[in-house]
């Protein structure tokens, strides 16, 4: 346990200390929202009515395209090796790698929706529901995207690989955190839609630590 | 199966068993092609539009199901560390991404004049394009690495992985968006299609099924045999 601490903190260390955690993923959601109003026009009432979605899919594309972060850099200077030989399983250290991802680009940008929501009109009593759903969801996109990582951790030009793999992957999230945002599963509010984000993210929670380990096992024989 | 499972008993029975069952598969489309499309009515609200749907159907039916073959060969490989269960899963992909496309192309076709649109982000028709580009995915994790060994490892996880998130997939956009009507042949209390329009449409699945089988067992001695030929090349260069 202290050894998966110690993994998790330097993980989380690095991304602050380095650059390009929080911070470069929340530039990129700005550079993304600004270029929306001129995609589709400034009009308050259409951005109020798209901006639940669009504010997923600049989440869902910031925690994509952070995703070569996770393993890449410690596979290339040989970290990984050093702990897939480590008494602690090589399981638990992508789960401390991925819980890192998470607690650096998802959290924050989940806990900043509601400020976002603003630049996009969102109305306010969706504020909420998308703000809950964030919080549930944005875990299941760095679980995925850790696997996605783990596959491409060896490539050098993984670029269009990742987004293949990910994004079919993440339509069930996306799904979910929608009705979640804008109640479209009918009256009874967000509740059901926030259950079953919890529940896919848990599931990823199990299925991340096997596959991201298997995948990086492949680079070793 | 461990005795199919020697790569050199594979190739010999497959290849005695291969004109068998090229010639079942022309006995079966005889059949069913003539069943689908003289020997059973137009439907009453469709008219003969309804034809598509023995081509359409069995397609749908083939991508989910090579799917489910590929990530259980890849399951076999991952347990049993078996070359030809990679090989299986690695040909098995590009037919059912062909099966997957047919499917979509085929319902297209019949959606303009049914629904008025050639397509619409529907439900089902969502969840078979998810289904194509998780074929597209692994397909292209083979193309990226060039050792076959890295590449097989990793291909393996991104099968299994796609095999859980199908079933996800599938009922989240069920609850999402639905205008293709719910399934009619596979359903508790019966099939809710009138005989003469089951029997061309099942003859059609098998004539599929065994198109599929003839195809995949060329692709697996095809791969089989680059291997060897690949060894030979390593073992040449080797030697220089």
């Amino acid at each position: 346990m202290t050894a998966f601490m110690a993994l998790l903190r330097r993980d989380v260390q690095l991304a602050f200390r380095q650059g390009g955690g929080a911070g470069s993923a929340l530039a990129f959601i700005l550079a993304f929202l600004v270029l929306v109003p001129l995609a589709i026009g400034p009009d308050q009432a259409t951005l109020s009515r798209l901006a639940p979605g669009l504010l997923w899919l600049a989440l869902l594309l910031a925690v994509m395209l952070t995703s070569e972060r996770i393993f890449q850099q410690d596979f290339e200077d040989g970290t990984i090796d050093v702990l897939a030989t480590a008494r602690l399983p090589l399981e638990l250290a992508c789960l401390a790698k991925a819980l890192a991802h998470w607690l650096t680009v998802g959290l924050p940008l989940a806990i900043l929706s509601p400020l976002l929501g603003f630049l996009l009109n969102l109305d306010t009593t969706r504020l909420v529901p998308t703000f809950l759903a964030m919080l549930a969801g944005s875990a299941a996109l760095s679980f995925i995207a850790a696997i996605a990582g783990a596959v491409t951790a060896g490539l050098r030009r993984g670029g269009l690989l990742v987004p293949l793999l990910t994004l079919p992957l993440y339509v069930p999230v996306l799904i979910f955190g929608l009705s979640a945002s804008s109640g479209t599963l009918g009256p009874s509010g967000a509740a059901p839609a926030l259950i079953v984000l919890c529940a896919i993210t848990l599931l990823t929670l199990i299925l991340q630590p096997w596959a991201s380990a298997a995948a990086l096992r492949a680079y070793f024989r | 199966m461990q005795v199919l499972a020697n790569p050199h008993r594979f190739q010999s029975l497959s290849r005695a068993a291969l004109p068998w069952i090229w010639a079942l598969t022309a006995v079966a489309f005889a059949a069913g092609l003539y069943g689908a499309l003289f020997n059973s009515p137009a439907d009453y609200q469709q008219g003969e539009t309804v034809r598509i749907m023995y081509v359409h159907v069995p397609a749908a039916w083939m991508a989910l199901f090579v799917y489910v073959l590929m990530a259980l060969a890849s399951a076999v490989a991952l347990i049993f560390r078996h070359p030809l269960a990679d090989a299986a899963a690695k040909t098995a992909a590009p037919f059912g991404a062909a099966f997957c496309f047919l499917a979509l192309a085929t319902g297209s076709i019949w959606g303009k004049p049914m629904w008025g649109t050639w397509w619409v982000w529907d439900a089902r028709l969502t969840s078979m394009f998810v289904l194509m580009l998780l074929y597209l995915g692994y397909m292209a994790v083979w193309q990226a690495f060039e050792d076959p060994h890295r590449a097989a490892g990793l291909a393996r996880v991104v099968a299994l992985v796609g095999v859980i998130n199908i079933p996800i997939v599938k009922f989240s956009v069920d609850w999402w968006n639905t205008l293709h009507q719910p399934a009619s042949v596979f359903k508790v209390s019966g099939p809710a299609i009138d005989p003469s329009m089951l029997w061309p449409l099942l003859a059609m699945a098998i004539a599929y099924t065994l198109l599929f089988l003839a195809l995949h067992l060329m692709a697996i001695n095809t791969e089989i045999a680059m291997r060897k030929a690949r060894a030979k090349r390593l073992k040449a260069a080797g030697r220089h």
